[in-house]
């Protein structure tokens, strides 16, 4: 079996506001297909690295890959189309827009029909079944007709994941995405995850240590802007500087 | 959920795009000034160069929330193009329109650079101060416009060869009409198609329009451009059919009274601008008739009282008192349905 190169990497990445450093001398490698989870305490620099990752952050230093093309340069919106999306951790969707267009929308985006304005959406019927099939397989079927804004948190949180898988990612990073969904929820939006196909690399933050080590393959630990290990879920769950940092005390929000 | 929503995302896609009966209503009304105040016909026309404009406004205000406050800039630029080809000697009225429209589209386009890079209070400021400059360069240009005493000597030709700009505006208004609803068609076609929902997007959420990997300022580009250009038509039409341009086409108050009348009739709701400017335009006429002097308190009280009590303006509010009418409605059925079941 050949080695597949990594599907995003990171080479020495940093970030400072000011004299706080968020990020410092990140180097990673996530392999294609595997489920990442990326924890840390508040504060370690998760969704730093998420915006470093997704160029929504100029790193200060480092350099970011996506296979084997260097993407450090690329805007926010071109590494999107090269494959590399993301969710946010609060819900950043189109509230007056319902579930169907927000994801209408993207898949549009990504096949460059979005500059078309001579035919109706409903003219482009692959596009829009597309985007009624990934709601479909997210459960939000019945409710993608109401405005976003309408709709329950954790149908939001959903419709976040449905907007990033229409622009088809090779790699997709997910800022935690069960923040404030009940556990029960929490659990099904997570399998779904984790059963997406195994040409998407997932990696997500994640708090709540029970779906870490059940959803993820890979843990990535990090505190102070710095990776401080990673590894399998019983490597990580072994190691003594894990437990003392993070895994000792009581996680809080 | 509707009806069309059961038949699918296709079915309820397409009934969006669909013409109302409303709609229908509308355009066959925008023909009674003929029948009904052919005096005031001259009145109609500038209403309906008035909504042309408005309309354009909320191409790039209402669907892609881009706030401009210097829209006359575009407004002028067309009005003084169609004087000017005029002056020397082109009266034909169509192809003048069409330079107007091909001149403001193309300061639109060359604007559009800097419009896509800002937001907000910036927006504001740029399009405010780029409307100064216009304003003061027609003044300064007297050679050219005519300066503080306006633009002598434009002719407009007979449309086709056959129908003459009267004093009493019955050419004006078909002309206008016809010009506006060509391009109403045209813009209503826009914002069904997935080009208007890229701007929807970029209303709603320019942060996500990038993290889906939008082409963002390559849409509002291409939407300032569009608006610009029609602004510039509905400048061309004022000269053409008042036969004189005055530096009142560049006017900060006229920005302004384009975005009251958005505001009025419903911002990014298409017949919005329409609606709000047959309001403002009506409601100027009679108002200054009785008192010319303080006619802005009335509109002053009215935009208030929009903004306060109906958020999404007149067609806005209408829209919710129809919601709620048929919501009201369907309650009793249910009730009933409830109270078998119990």
């Amino acid at each position: 079996m050949t080695q597949l190169p990594p599907a995003l990497s990171t080479r020495g990445l940093a970030k400072r506001f000011g004299s706080l450093t968020v990020a410092s001398d990140v180097a990673l490698d996530l392999p294609q297909g595997v489920r990442h989870a990326l924890i840390g305490p508040n504060g370690a620099g998760k969704t730093t690295l998420i915006n470093l990752m997704t160029g929504m952050l100029r790193p200060d230093a480092g350099r970011v890959l996506l296979g084997d093309e260097d993407i450090t340069a690329l805007e926010p919106e071109v590494r999107v189309r090269r494959g590399l999306a993301r969710t946010f951790q609060i819900n950043t969707l189109f509230p007056n827009l319902n579930a169907l267009e927000t994801v209408a929308l993207a898949v549009c985006e990504r096949e460059g029909i979005s500059r078309t304005w001579v035919k109706p959406i409903a003219a482009y019927k692959s596009a829009v079944e597309e985007a009624y099939d990934i709601l479909a397989s997210l459960a939000l079927g019945n409710d993608c007709y109401r405005p976003t804004r309408t709709l329950a948190y954790g149908q939001q949180r959903l419709v976040e994941i449905a907007l990033a898988l229409a622009t088809r990612p090779r790699v997709l990073l997910l800022d935690e995405p069960a923040a404030g969904v009940p556990r029960e929820e929490s659990a099904a939006l997570f399998a779904a995850v984790t059963n997406l196909s195994r040409d998407i690399t997932v990696l997500f933050i994640e708090h709540d240590m029970d779906f870490v080590f059940r959803f993820a393959s890979r843990i990535i630990v990090m505190a102070a802007g710095r990776v401080l290990t990673e590894g399998t879920p019983d490597e990580i769950a072994a190691d003594p500087r894990v437990r003392e940092i993070y895994l000792g005390r009581r996680r809080h929000g | 959920m509707t009806a069309e929503a059961i038949a699918g995302p296709h079915a309820y896609l397409q009934a969006q795009a669909r013409w109302r009966t409303s709609e229908a209503v509308f355009w066959i009304a925008t023909l009674l000034p003929f029948v009904l105040t052919p005096n005031y016909l001259v009145l109609a026309s500038q209403v309906a160069i008035t909504a042309l404009f408005a309309l354009s406004l909320d191409l790039i205000l209402g669907y892609a929330g881009i706030v401009s406050l210097g829209h006359a800039a575009f407004f002028g630029f067309g009005a003084y193009t169609a004087g000017i080809v005029s002056k020397y000697g082109w009266g034909e009225p169509l192809s003048g329109l069409a330079l107007a429209g091909f001149a403001a589209g193309l300061l639109g386009y060359l604007m559009s650079f800097i419009i896509a890079r800002f937001r907000h209070l910036a927006l504001i400021m740029i399009t405010l101060g780029f409307g100064f400059l216009l304003l003061e360069a027609a003044n300064s240009a007297g050679w050219l416009t005519g300066g503080a005493d306006g633009l002598q000597g434009v002719r407009t030709w007979p449309l086709f060869g056959l129908f003459t700009f009267d004093l009493w505006g019955y050419a004006s208004y078909w002309y206008a009409l016809i010009v506006l609803f060509l391009l109403f068609l045209l813009s209503r076609r826009l914002i069904h198609s997935p080009f208007g929902l890229a701007l929807r997007g970029i209303r709603e959420n320019i942060v996500r329009m990038r993290a889906i990997g939008a082409e963002s300022r390559a849409h509002v580009r291409k939407i300032y451009t569009i608006s610009a250009t029609m602004a510039g038509i509905a400048g061309g039409l004022l000269t053409q059919t008042t036969e004189t341009v005055s530096l009142g086409v560049l006017d900060f108050q006229r920005s302004a009274d384009v975005l009251v009348m958005l505001i009025l009739g419903g911002a990014g709701r298409l017949y919005g601008g329409l609606v709000g400017a047959i309001i403002f335009m009506v409601a100027r006429d009679q108002f200054s008739g009785i008192n010319p002097q303080y006619w802005y308190f009335p509109i002053g009280l009215l935009l208030i009282a929009v903004v306060l009590f109906l958020p999404g303006g007149i067609l806005g509010g209408l829209a919710r008192m129809v919601a709620s009418e048929r919501w009201r409605r369907l309650i009793p059925p249910l009730k009933e349905r409830q109270a078998g079941e119990r």
